[in-house]
């Protein structure tokens, strides 16, 4: 008898609305153990009303979210166990001293001492060793955001949610974070995060869910996603001045300093097909770049009103654009 | 469902942290302004006749003083902390966490007890060596503090969910606990108020409390202390309800 695969974090059938705003109109997903997930979308796309659910800030009005099986709402304590999150704004207890705050933390969670060995490891990982005995409230930006990086993780959770953790922090802070980060998913822990940073999403994430007006748009692999994008780029320099053929002008989409770009079509346009056209009018080339898109590219183009998606999971195509308004 | 228990003890350790770190605003200045009273009141009122037999004025002043002030920081403690962490956004922290509505209860209230028996301990302990007191009946004395303590941390918690600004919060202050403090006998036994006045006091659960407390002390009382201590209870098992209800359900707490 084969057992169904374990799912770190179910989500199914969530909707929520806010009078007649719809937040999330019936968002439905698995992310499985050890993954490193991208939950992506646009200002007012419904993350961080998905994230407060799931952390059981915020009740949904229908559906169930559930952590290693543990339901967020009937079996809340377990389930509340089994998640560190961070939350988007920097807030913080001004009474306390870093480590105190770690500590009070760690005891919410039932945990005790066994735990303050790794509170130290966290607070040398994060560069906070320094400012342990230091007041919440003397601390830096960029310090808090660490402190609170800590605070979601001083339980051991084995799933991590990280709400924009680098919005506004520095270059060493978000190496720092993202190093730690890379430890911990080796380790195991599932980490679904969310930011407004593609590059980071493309480079940490294996999958990714694109979420728009409260639904979900596309669910795929970081890979699938990248190739769904049926054109590339290609940047040239012609030699001695030399003049485009006109069968290639309709492919240009930017002319800069002598330097063309040219949209291309995978199937219909072939690198090697360009080439043999200038060849064939006799012109040089002096230099070549080809560009693949990035998710910056896909995401636009998904979230953009009126784009349709069909989704990778199985789940009826849906009109981007048809939802409820981003006001909030 | 177990019990966090060490989720319990770590809130009210914090919660005690909390007002232990600006113990000048917790414990002092309330000591300051109620021995303050004492001493205007004690030296206005000198040479009055006693209210109850051979109980001075001054004597009659003070465990009313001390559950004046038992009841106004039993309520600072848990509101002011409950408001601060909702309004700057960090009582996410305790939310997130498996912490149940009981041990956010509990927790909450204990630390409110700690904080209002510390500064009736300071009163009694600064006032004493000028002020003698007897001690007729101690479980009452235990059980009015209690009582009152508790219904007052209840409500603050009640007042700090309510509250999305600190305005909301002070209104709770002005306009409920400090008049309804002063018209309790506090400064005088309710039986020389006008008849209407003396009516009215009856429907204030700060009288009970007071007077349940004083009985702890002399033997005497306005009322029956059983009265008292059956409209500490209920105002406590009143309060507990409404609070149990918001936190059960997340009231203000969670959308």
């Amino acid at each position: 008898m084969n057992n169904p695969p374990p799912v770190a974090l179910a989500i199914c059938g969530v909707r929520k609305s806010y009078g007649a705003v719809q937040a999330l109109d019936g968002i439905s997903f698995d992310i499985r153990p050890g993954e490193f997930f991208g939950l992506l979308g646009p200002n007012g796309a419904g993350k961080s009303t998905l994230i407060s659910i799931i952390a059981g800030l915020i009740r949904a009005d229908e559906g169930s979210v559930s952590v290693f099986g543990h339901d967020t709402v009937h079996d809340w304590r377990v389930a509340r166990r089994l998640l560190g999150v961070v939350p988007q704004e920097l807030v913080f207890d001004p009474f306390f001293k870093v480590v105190d705050m770690l500590r009070i933390q760690a005891g919410y969670y039932g945990c005790g001492k066994e735990v303050w060995p790794w509170i130290d490891e966290m607070l040398i990982r994060l560069d906070l060793n320094n400012k342990r005995s230091v007041s919440m409230r003397a601390l830096s930006g960029g310090m808090k955001r660490r402190v609170l990086i800590a605070q979601a993780l001083v339980h051991k959770p084995p799933v991590v949610i990280l709400d924009e953790p680098t919005a506004g922090v520095d270059v060493e802070l978000r190496r720092t974070l993202w190093s730690f980060m890379r430890d911990l998913h080796a380790k195991g822990t599932t980490v679904v995060l969310t930011t407004h940073y593609l590059e980071e999403a493309q480079e940490m994430c294996e999958r990714i869910a694109i979420v728009d007006h409260g639904r979900v748009r596309v669910i795929e692999t970081t890979e699938q996603l990248l190739n769904r994008h049926p054109f590339r780029f290609l940047r040239i320099k012609l030699a001695d001045g030399g003049l485009l053929p006109e069968a290639l002008r309709p492919l240009v989409t930017s002319e800069k300093n002598g330097s063309i770009e040219l949209k291309l079509e995978r199937e219909r346009h072939p690198i090697g097909s360009v080439f043999a056209a200038l060849r064939t009018a006799g012109i040089g080339i002096e230099d070549v770049h080809t560009r693949e898109p990035d998710l910056e590219d896909i995401f636009v183009e998904l979230t953009r009103d009126g784009a349709s998606v069909e989704l990778s999971n199985g789940h009826s195509p849906i009109a981007l654009g048809s939802g409820a308004s981003d006001e909030r | 469902m177990n019990a966090n228990r060490r989720g319990f003890v770590t809130l009210l350790k914090k919660e005690v942290m909390r007002f232990w770190s600006v113990l000048g605003q917790t414990v002092t200045a309330p000591v300051v302004t109620a021995l303050l009273y004492l001493l205007v009141f004690a030296q206005a009122m000198d040479g009055r006749a006693p209210v109850y037999p051979g109980v001075s004025y001054t004597q009659f002043l003070l465990p009313g003083l001390v559950m004046m002030t038992v009841i106004q920081n039993a309520f600072a403690n848990s509101s002011s902390s409950l408001a601060q962490s909702k309004i700057m956004g960090n009582l996410v922290f305790l939310l997130m966490a498996p912490l149940g509505p009981w041990e956010f209860f509990a927790a909450y209230i204990v630390a409110a007890l700690i904080r209002a028996a510390m500064v009736a301990t300071v009163m009694l302990v600064v006032s004493l060596p000028f002020v003698h007191l007897p001690l007729h009946q101690p479980l009452a004395l235990l059980a009015m503090f209690l009582l009152a303590g508790g219904s007052l941390a209840v409500l603050g918690i009640i007042a700090g969910i309510v509250s999305t600004k600190f305005d909301h919060l002070a209104a709770f202050g002005n306009f409920i606990i400090t008049p309804l403090s002063f018209l309790s006998g506090v400064f005088y036994s309710v039986h020389a108020l006008p008849p209407l006045w003396f009516t009215a006091s009856h429907f204030n659960p700060f009288f009970y409390m007071i007077d349940g407390f004083r009985y702890g002390f002399f033997g005497h009382s306005d009322v029956s202390i059983w009265l008292s201590l059956l409209w500490g209870l209920g105002v406590f098992g009143i309060m507990s309800a409404i609070c149990l209800w918001m936190l059960i359900t997340g009231y203000k707490l969670r959308r």
